[in-house]
């Protein structure tokens, strides 16, 4: 270092301001909702530590969270239809608007401008300024005679497109919003009955919706539209009487291990693995109860799988190499969510009903730190913040 | 610490002849917010499920009620909790639905 930097330097801390504050980078942060409370903490997940409260939140029973691509804000969309901007720079929350009756989750755009959410009441999807919160578009879910369809499964698309599957509709949509005020919608109709959730593969050429009313999962080529949306798994389970479902499966992220995909059965205790190529089931593994995340180790090479009451106290882990299971853990009660870190070397799991998110090393599978929560039932990173379809 | 019981204790307690123990009624109340929840929100407005106010259960009967928890409504997402509550239980839930839990 010459001497006139130093000297700079030395300026630079005398007279910025910032410079009394400590400074906080945001790439290993991440937030944990807190259910009951209408909270969240803001964590960092390097050196497992609560930095922070943000209150205010609403009804957070079901809650999902997405970051801007600076990764400086969270926002939160709640079920009372809130949706939360929270700067996780100042621990705050920067803007608050109540949009709809009933939500169930959200997306931003594949230029980080547009935040869609997803609602139930009214049915549709609303996209807002990213910056602002401002109402850019209004999406009704309209199918049928009129009515309106609670919206699930929203995601974003390369191509500066979301794409949402109409539970009571059965149909697929995809929007593009490259002109926000002129958006784009293409219908996907008869895509079976009830889709209760979607998922975008990260590269952003397959989106799926698993079907809860009928057997099998509706795929649509996003590189090849024009081909329509097709059924995969269409007789699976057709003639077996279906387990009770005491809680719907979520499908996010892309459980992907080579050319397999793995994702939940639905009113039966399997998960499902299929071949990426052919879209044939290639195994069921049998599990301990109706998985509800199956979710991939970032490298792939473990899926960790939680399961609905009453079996929610109970953490699968399976070895892709083989589909083999390599532990059944319990963190202790009501295992509702986990995030693994962006390098897949901890993941952090929620553990409602125990106060508590536990962090656990996925090498060793053991038990690396605790830390308080109140009742939580998300954990989301930054680093979702730069993958496409989270 | 209030936390739910485990399924299987749940399902040993005696039925006990409509009388239902401080600890179970919170054991129930802790079901209806976190796992009834789940579908119907958390307080009760909706969800993928109907609301289960007060007003949206006026005109309908503790009966048919009780049958809907017990049974679930096959076809739909609503799952059967005969498992895990008897009648006396299921009744003593529509109770508390009708007068506002939150
Ligand atoms: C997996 C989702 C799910 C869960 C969990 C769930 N329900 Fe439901 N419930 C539904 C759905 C969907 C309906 C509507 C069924 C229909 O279309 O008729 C419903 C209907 C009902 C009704 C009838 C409402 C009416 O107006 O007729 C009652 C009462 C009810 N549920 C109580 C409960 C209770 C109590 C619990 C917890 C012990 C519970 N539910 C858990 C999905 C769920």
């Amino acid at each position: 270092m010459t001497e006139t930097t130093l000297c700079l330097l030395i300026l630079t801390c005398l007279f910025s301001p910032a410079s009394f504050a400590e400074l906080r980078a945001t790439g290993d942060l991440g937030v944990v909702i807190e259910r009951e409370s209408g909270s969240a903490i803001i964590v960092n997940t390097t050196r497992h530590k609560t930095l922070a409260k943000v209150e205010g939140l609403g009804d957070l029973s079901h809650a999902s969270v997405v970051f801007s691509r600076d990764q400086r804000y969270a926002y939160v969309f709640g079920r009372d239809g809130g949706l939360s901007k929270i700067d996780l720079l100042q621990d705050k929350v920067e803007k608050r608007i109540v949009q709809a009756g009933n939500s169930i989750g959200g997306a931003i755009s594949q230029d980080g401008k547009l935040i869609a959410v997803s609602n139930y009441t009214p049915g549709g999807v609303k996209i807002f300024s990213a910056d602002t919160l401002e109402p850019v578009a209004d999406i009704p879910a309209r199918y049928a005679d009129g009515k309106l369809s609670k919206v699930v499964g929203l995601t974003d698309a390369p191509g500066q497109r979301f794409v949402f599957s109409l539970w009571d509709a059965g149909e697929i949509w995809t929007v593009d919003v490259k002109n926000p005020q002129k958006p784009v919608i293409q219908k996907y109709p008869n895509i079976g009955k009830e889709p209760y959730d979607a998922l975008m593969a990260p590269d952003g050429h397959y989106y799926i919706a698993g079907l809860f009313g009928e057997p099998g999962l509706a795929l649509l080529d996003l590189w090849q539209p024009e081909q329509g949306v097709k059924r995969i798994l269409p007789d699976y389970g057709k003639h077996d009487e279906k387990l009770p479902v005491y809680k719907m499966p979520h499908l996010e992220g892309w459980a992907v291990a080579g050319d397999y995909l793995l994702a939940p059965a639905i009113g039966r205790h399997e998960v499902l693995v299929i071949d990426k190529k052919s879209w044939q089931l290639v195994k069921a593994i049998p599990v301990p109860g109706q998985p509800v995340f199956v979710m991939a180790r970032p490298d792939a090479r473990q899926v960790w799988v939680n399961f609905a009451f009453p079996d929610n106290n109970q953490l699968l882990v399976i070895d892709t190499k083989d589909m083999s299971l390599t532990k059944l853990l319990t963190p202790g009660k009501g295992v509702l969510h986990m995030e693994f870190t962006p390098r897949g070397e901890q993941v952090w799991v929620a553990l409602r009903d125990d106060n508590q998110v536990v962090v656990y090393d996925t090498a060793t599978l053991e038990e690396v730190s605790r830390l308080p929560a109140q009742k939580p039932n998300g954990i989301f990173f930054t680093g979702r913040a730069h993958r496409i379809g989270l | 610490m209030t936390g739910k019981l485990l399924p299987l204790l749940l399902v040993a307690l005696p039925a006990a002849g409509g009388e239902i123990s401080a600890e179970r009624q919170q054991a129930l109340r802790d079901l209806l917010k976190q796992d009834c929840g789940a579908c119907h929100g958390l307080t009760l407005k909706g969800g993928m499920g109907p609301a289960l106010l007060p007003e949206t259960l006026a005109g309908k009967s503790d009966d048919f009620l009780a049958d809907t928890i017990l049974n679930g409504r096959p076809g739909t997402a609503m799952p059967p909790w005969q498992p895990f509550m008897n009648r006396d239980e299921a009744l003593w839930l529509i109770g508390i639905l009708r007068t506002k839990p939150n």
